[in-house]
């Protein structure tokens, strides 16, 4: 199937649900609502005609300014025995900033939903493991969000593990031989 | 052979002599050792970005580092010296200094590239703006990754500081 029949089929599947379709160069995206992204999903999978079996890539997406669909996590599908692909948005809002894991249908989106939450501060929920991954664990803010100052909102108070290595530095330059 | 006094010293290098036909050389200890300890330094690797891959392209066979008697050993604990090559996080400098305090002293560190030297392009909330807040570092490479010509350079200035270095091997230094 091309990507504009797949989105056609969800449209008419879900119609309650799929929010805007956007074609360029040949991709397509479909945006939903968050809501039923579980049933979406599964249908995807599981439907033979259809049979998304590999997750591409699973990330967010910061669109700071937009009033109540502050974030997008964004699906990227292909089909391996069809080899053809789609792309869904999922829209989350600030204010209710979580949606269901997607771990259960491909186990692959088990990291990418923790990078996801360790970047954008999306939780995953059902996830099995939502934990930092690549900040370290006791970092706070999530620095991918387009409201995180560049040099961190920490400021002077620096992140702990680090200012415990620099005092180390400091303590130790005098048993240094030179 | 017995010295008379028609055989005199020669000196072949500064500061080195040696006894024609009899096979000794006169010098200061500090000399041999460090003639010694600056032609056999085995750097850690510590590759973090993409100076690693300049770093590793310097050891292999074209710009070939072992002629300089560098060989990388993966242990801190047998290693002379430690490369930083490439962005240093936050994140990873524990690590770093953890790596440096396991080697045993004389240690020597190069920060190899922008980014270890200071931070480079990354002015950010995850970057070190530059190793030599958190290690006492001998040499700086700069470069955006720095030539292999660089890095040997780099290598020769840590070789001029040993050989100028006194006492260093000793327990009374």
């Amino acid at each position: 199937m091309t990507p504009v029949q797949i989105s056609e089929l969800l449209k008419s599947k879900f119609q309650s649900d799929v929010l805007y379709t956007v074609e360029f160069g040949g991709q397509v995206s479909v945006t939903v609502n968050k809501a039923n992204i579980l049933v979406i999903m599964k249908f995807l999978k599981a439907s033979p005609e259809l049979d998304f079996d590999y997750l591409v890539d699973l990330c967010g997406a910061d669109y700071m300014g937009r009033k109540n669909d502050r974030f997008e996590v964004v699906y990227n599908l292909r089909s391996i025995s069809h080899n053809h692909c789609i792309r869904i948005k999922a829209v989350v809002p600030e204010n209710d900033c979580k949606i269901a894991s997607v771990v259960g249908i491909w186990a692959g989106a088990d990291w990418h939903e923790r990078e996801c939450f360790d970047m954008f501060g999306i939780s995953f929920a059902g996830h099995p493991d939502l934990r930092r991954i690549l900040m370290p664990e006791d970092w706070e803010g999530h620095p991918l969000r387009k409201d995180y100052p560049l040099k961190s909102d920490l400021g002077e108070a620096e992140w702990k593990g680090y200012k415990e290595v620099v005092e180390t530095a400091e303590r130790n330059k005098q048993y240094e031989v030179r | 052979m017995i010295i008379d006094g028609t055989t005199s010293l020669v000196e072949v290098e500064e500061g080195i002599k040696i006894i024609p036909g009899a096979n000794t050389i006169v010098a200061a200890l500090d000399k041999v050792v460090n003639w010694g300890r600056r032609s056999s330094i085995w750097p850690m690797t510590f590759g973090l970005a993409c100076c690693a891959i300049e770093m590793m392209a310097t050891g292999a066979s074209h710009y070939d580092l072992d002629r300089f008697g560098v060989v990388f050993r993966g242990s801190p604990r047998q290693s002379d010296a430690i490369i930083i090559a490439g962005t240093l996080t936050k994140k990873m400098a524990p690590v770093v200094r953890t790596v440096y305090d396991q080697m045993p002293a004389p240690r020597y560190v190069i920060a190899m590239g922008s980014c270890a030297c200071s931070g480079g392009i990354y002015n950010t909330y995850s970057t070190v703006q530059g190793v030599d807040n958190v290690l006492p570092v001998d040499v700086f490479i700069p470069g955006c990754p720095p030539r292999p010509e660089a890095l040997l350079e780099g290598l020769i200035k840590l070789q001029q500081l040993i050989d100028k270095e006194h006492f260093k091997w000793s327990r009374w230094r």
